[in-house]
């Protein structure tokens, strides 16, 4: 079996934005359950909470593609 | 792939298939992503100089639609953000990131084209210069170098966290923002289109290469493919709507002592 171990790498590195990807959206859906009119509000912080935890899996993508050249 | 005999001459996708030169090669050429870039320019041009030209007070469907990506740009991502009063400058920007980033995207996912301009990193670093330096400009014109610097620290800290904190800001302000902001659309539409290209190349080697068994896994593959198809268009407004908001947040800062 071959293969290159930045990928394995990148998939462990993906966990942690996972979890707190999940953790934002969780919380964006029971603020809206509380509070239905603050949705719009709400979805602005939650965007801008996912994205601001996104980019770390997304740099573990361009690191996993520069390490496994 | 371990245990199937068959992969054995399957090539997955790599960074080196996003390179597509159309005119000469090496270190200067006419890149495919170049022609698209001045392609849907272009096209998003001619679109909103003819659709306003003749601006009624009831709006047509051209207009109407028009409006809606003016409206949503300047509504809920200029005036919730940067807020009423200081929006009307930056309106144009932002309107023009939000459509460029946009139109780019779907490229990514449109018939014939399938190239999102965007996962080559030279365009989004050429965005996020632009962001960058209308946010800096912007907040020493108003504020003034000193200002700008005093605002950094935010006030009420003890006296040996300053120096940290201002370091921190700086670097922040002057490097990680701009390179969080190319890295991201970057990354997303590379990631996306990566999967697409994986999707597609394995689908088609299984079908045409593989064994029995692996014939009948192309199909769900070929199902998935569409699947991200679809997701990428979710990705292709995202990425759009993301940018232009960290842009107005950025820009909001410059503000930020008014209220």
């Amino acid at each position: 079996m071959t293969g290159s171990l930045a990928i394995v790498g990148y998939g462990l590195s993906a966990i942690g934005p996972g979890v707190g990807v999940g953790l934002i959206f969780a919380a964006y859906v029971s603020g809206v359950a509380r509070q239905p009119e603050a949705r719009g509000m709400l979805q602005t912080i939650a965007i801008l909470g996912f994205v601001l935890c996104e980019q770390f899996a997304i740099f573990g993508i361009a690191l996993a593609f520069v390490f496994s050249g | 792939m371990i245990g199937v005999p068959t992969s054995a001459g399957f090539v997955p996708p790599s960074p080196a298939d996003f390179w597509q030169p159309l005119i000469g090669d090496g270190g200067f050429a006419i890149t495919r992503p170049m022609f698209l870039m001045v392609l849907t320019t272009a096209a998003i041009c001619l679109v909103l100089v003819l659709g306003t030209r003749r601006l009624t007070l009831v709006p047509g469907r051209g207009q109407w639609a028009l409006e809606g990506v003016y409206g949503f740009v300047r509504n809920s991502v200029g005036r919730d953000v940067i807020g009423a009063a200081h929006v009307r400058p930056y309106l144009g920007l932002l309107l023009a990131i939000f459509t460029l980033v946009l139109v780019n995207n779907v490229m990514g996912i449109t018939p014939l084209v399938q190239y999102p301009t965007f996962s080559r990193i030279g365009f989004p670093i050429v965005l996020a210069v632009a962001v960058w330096a209308v946010y800096l400009v912007a907040h020493v014109r108003r504020n003034g170098l000193i200002g700008f610097l005093k605002h950094l620290v935010p006030p009420g800290l003890p006296v040996f966290a300053v120096p940290v904190v201002f370091v921190l800001e700086l670097l922040t302000f002057l490097v990680i923002r701009p390179v969080t902001l190319a890295l991201r659309l970057f990354g997303n539409m590379f990631a996306g289109h990566t999967l697409l290209l994986l999707f597609a190349l394995g689908g088609e080697f299984m079908l045409l290469h593989g064994g029995a068994f692996l014939k009948v896994v192309s199909v769900p593959t070929f199902a998935i493919f569409f699947f991200i198809t679809a997701f990428e268009i979710l990705v292709s407004f995202l990425q759009a709507y993301v940018f232009v908001l960290l842009t107005s947040l950025y820009i909001a800062e410059v503000y930020a002592d008014d209220h």
